[in-house]
């Protein structure tokens, strides 16, 4: 029997479902024992060196995805990255991407590489659960427009990565299937909501993946699985076929071992689609340019009030460390106040919550996913639905969203909160005036212990204080590795930039990695 | 100032949201949204008198186009996701007395 990774795994059974995880393999006829050595040097390279070698025949497709395969078989029972991997299909496209390469049809430099997606963008036929019970079933017909640019490039595709229900959640834990643990140290989280994805490429079970971010969530947990992660503008990436959380705010992005990768995989994904009326039309999407070692003259601003007494000891200090390398290099590094930063985290609650109580009245158990077994007329089949296939967290904003869009209450709390981004947004313009880059922290600690955050919410909330406001103010942000704490947990530096920017990012996230050699590997 | 909700309160946005909550739930619901109510409420430093709210960050139009379909009939591909299916509709209890 084929039996996907953590699919219909029950919460509190998460320990005990590696059971019959192999026979997916036997069935797909890998024998991955012999070439141990050399699968280690093939899951070290970063996908853009793994695409050149497949590309001058030293490797081939079909031998990358045995490695990775072979790799997420030995790490998924102390990792739990995936919702559902699909290696019978994964090795069926390696072999057609392979041909194709071989025919000269596919030369770009993605060609061949295996990658994982987030399980909230939808590929057409394949489980996308969102890491929720009310979706634990359903199989899009349709493939979400930036899968459709990575398969177009010769992406092979293994498997969906776990996250927080619906995207909601800074952990990872609030998965209808359990936890996803950090490849640095297991007793901790890998951060969230794309917690599956970054623990995936940390772990070397892919080669990068595609996560989405509605307040951080590519950015903090990349910063706690040492990887890099992009959140791009507003409107680079398409939305289509991502399962929306909070439409004004959500956007999907690379997540990868380098900055080179970074670049590669957001040159593939970027596009302006009719299918999405947010896509914006922007002048290149030629990200490959920007890979340059050269910051000087690069004006850097750190927020000063950034800095305050809920930030970690040791993050500011590797951020301090970080910021001085790129002084080094020629860039003008001041401080200044950003100002307004702790109405961030209130106001994107407002809005989030808002819009992710309008997102998920869909799912009503008619037309996909989950449905009550027992229920008396349509209404109270609404309801039964909803309440058994939500989780805790997505119940808590669901409410909260509500609540704040409710007659009565909507000008009070939804439109201030609207008003309140408007002078976040203000003040980010503002700092752009004097400044190419803001530098930060991603996150203000490293990764929490397990089970340490869900039983107060609105701490849990407060990682996210370095991270939301970027995604009210529609700014693209990255998180690229800096060191680790005592712990051996990693640290990430976030880099935001001006609406269009990334380029002004990955050339300053690009010098940091040349200049210390740090890069997941 | 503390805010307070009341069991009408937490019983009507439980119908807004569709979602059935227990007691225990509905205790755990009020609880929760007082907290973060007080926690948004410092939103209230902030004069936004002359600030009009911003809903998208770039100016958003409607994307127009033709109504022509371009995907095909995918009919067995979407009914098969349904959780109860009746012929080829969605089965539903009944909406009308």
């Amino acid at each position: 029997m084929i039996f996907p990774f953590g699919y219909l795994r029950p919460r509190s059974n998460v320990r005990t479902i590696n059971i019959g995880r192999t026979c997916i393999f036997t069935n797909a006829n890998i024998t991955m024992t012999e070439r141990r050595h050399e699968d280690m040097d093939i899951l070290s390279l970063s996908a853009v060196e793994l695409g050149k070698k497949i590309k001058a025949g030293e490797i081939s497709a079909m031998e990358a995805t045995q490695a990775t395969l072979a790799q997420i078989e030995k790490e998924e029972p102390r990792i739990h990255g995936y919702v559902t991997v699909d290696a019978q299909g994964a090795l069926k496209q390696a072999e057609e991407i392979q041909g194709k390469i071989e025919r000269g049809e596919l030369t770009g430099p993605l060609a061949g590489v295996p990658a994982a997606i987030k399980d909230n963008i939808c590929i057409k036929g394949r489980l996308t659960t969102c890491s929720s019970k009310i979706l634990s079933n359903y199989k899009p017909t349709y493939t979400a427009e930036a899968v459709e640019h990575l398969q177009d490039a010769g992406a092979i595709i293994l498997g969906k990565t776990n996250m927080d229900e619906f995207a909601m959640g800074s952990t990872t834990e609030t998965s209808y299937f359990g936890p996803t643990m950090n490849p640095h140290n297991v007793g901790h989280v890998p951060g969230g909501s794309s917690g599956g994805s970054c623990a995936a490429v940390a772990a070397r079970e892919c080669y990068y993946s595609l996560g989405s971010d509605t307040g951080g969530s590519i950015r903090q947990p990349s910063s706690f699985c040492g990887v890099v992660g992009l959140k791009p503008t507003y409107g680079t990436v398409s939305r289509y076929g991502l399962v929306a959380y909070g439409s004004s705010l959500d956007q999907i992005g690379p997540i990868t071992k380098n900055v080179e990768d970074c670049a590669a995989v957001l040159t593939a994904i970027a596009s302006w689609d009719k299918k999405d009326s947010t896509s914006v039309k922007r002048e290149d999407y030629d990200f490959m340019g920007s890979l340059k070692a050269d910051v000087k003259g690069l004006r850097v601003g750190i927020p000063a009030d950034y800095f305050t007494e809920g930030l970690n000891k040791e993050v500011a200090e590797a951020i301090r460390a970080a910021a001085n390398v790129l002084k080094e290099q020629g860039a003008v590094v001041e401080e200044f106040n950003l100002s307004l930063v702790k109405y961030a985290i209130p106001a994107y609650y407002v809005i989030a919550s808002a819009e992710a109580s309008s997102n998920l009245e869909r799912f009503d158990g008619v037309k996909y996913g989950y449905r009550a077994k027992d229920y008396e007329g349509l209404h109270n089949m609404y309801k039964k639905t909803r309440s058994e296939g939500f989780g805790a967290e997505v119940k808590r904003r669901i409410m909260l969203g509500s609540f704040v869009l409710s007659s009565g209450y909507y000008d009070a709390y939804y439109l201030k909160a609207l008003r309140t981004k408007a002078l976040i947004k203000a003040a980010f313009d503002k700092a752009f005036e004097n400044y190419d880059i803001i530098l930060a922290p991603a996150a203000p600690t490293t990764a929490p212990e397990l089970g340490k955050s869900l039983g107060d919410p609105l701490k849990m909330y407060l990682s996210d204080i370095y991270t939301v406001s970027v995604n009210l103010a529609g700014l693209p942000g990255l998180s690229i590795p800096v060191g680790k704490d005592e712990k051996g947990l990693p640290i990430g530096m976030q880099l935001i930039g001006d609406h269009f920017q990334e380029k002004t990012l990955l050339r300053a996230a690009y010098t940091y990695e040349r200049v210390t050699g740090k890069e997941a590997r | 100032m503390a805010n307070k909700i009341s069991d009408e309160t937490i019983e009507y946005v439980g119908i807004l949201a569709k979602l059935e909550l227990s007691e225990q739930e509905q205790q755990d619901a009020k609880a929760d949204m007082e907290k973060m109510l007080d926690y948004i409420d410092t939103l209230n430093e902030l004069d936004t008198s002359d600030v009009e709210p911003m809903s998208h960050v770039f100016p958003i139009n409607n994307v127009f186009r033709e109504d022509v379909v371009t995907n095909g009939n995918q009919m067995e591909e979407t009914l098969a996701n349904a959780p109860l299916r009746g012929g080829d509709c969605f089965k539903v209890p009944k909406t009308i007395g």
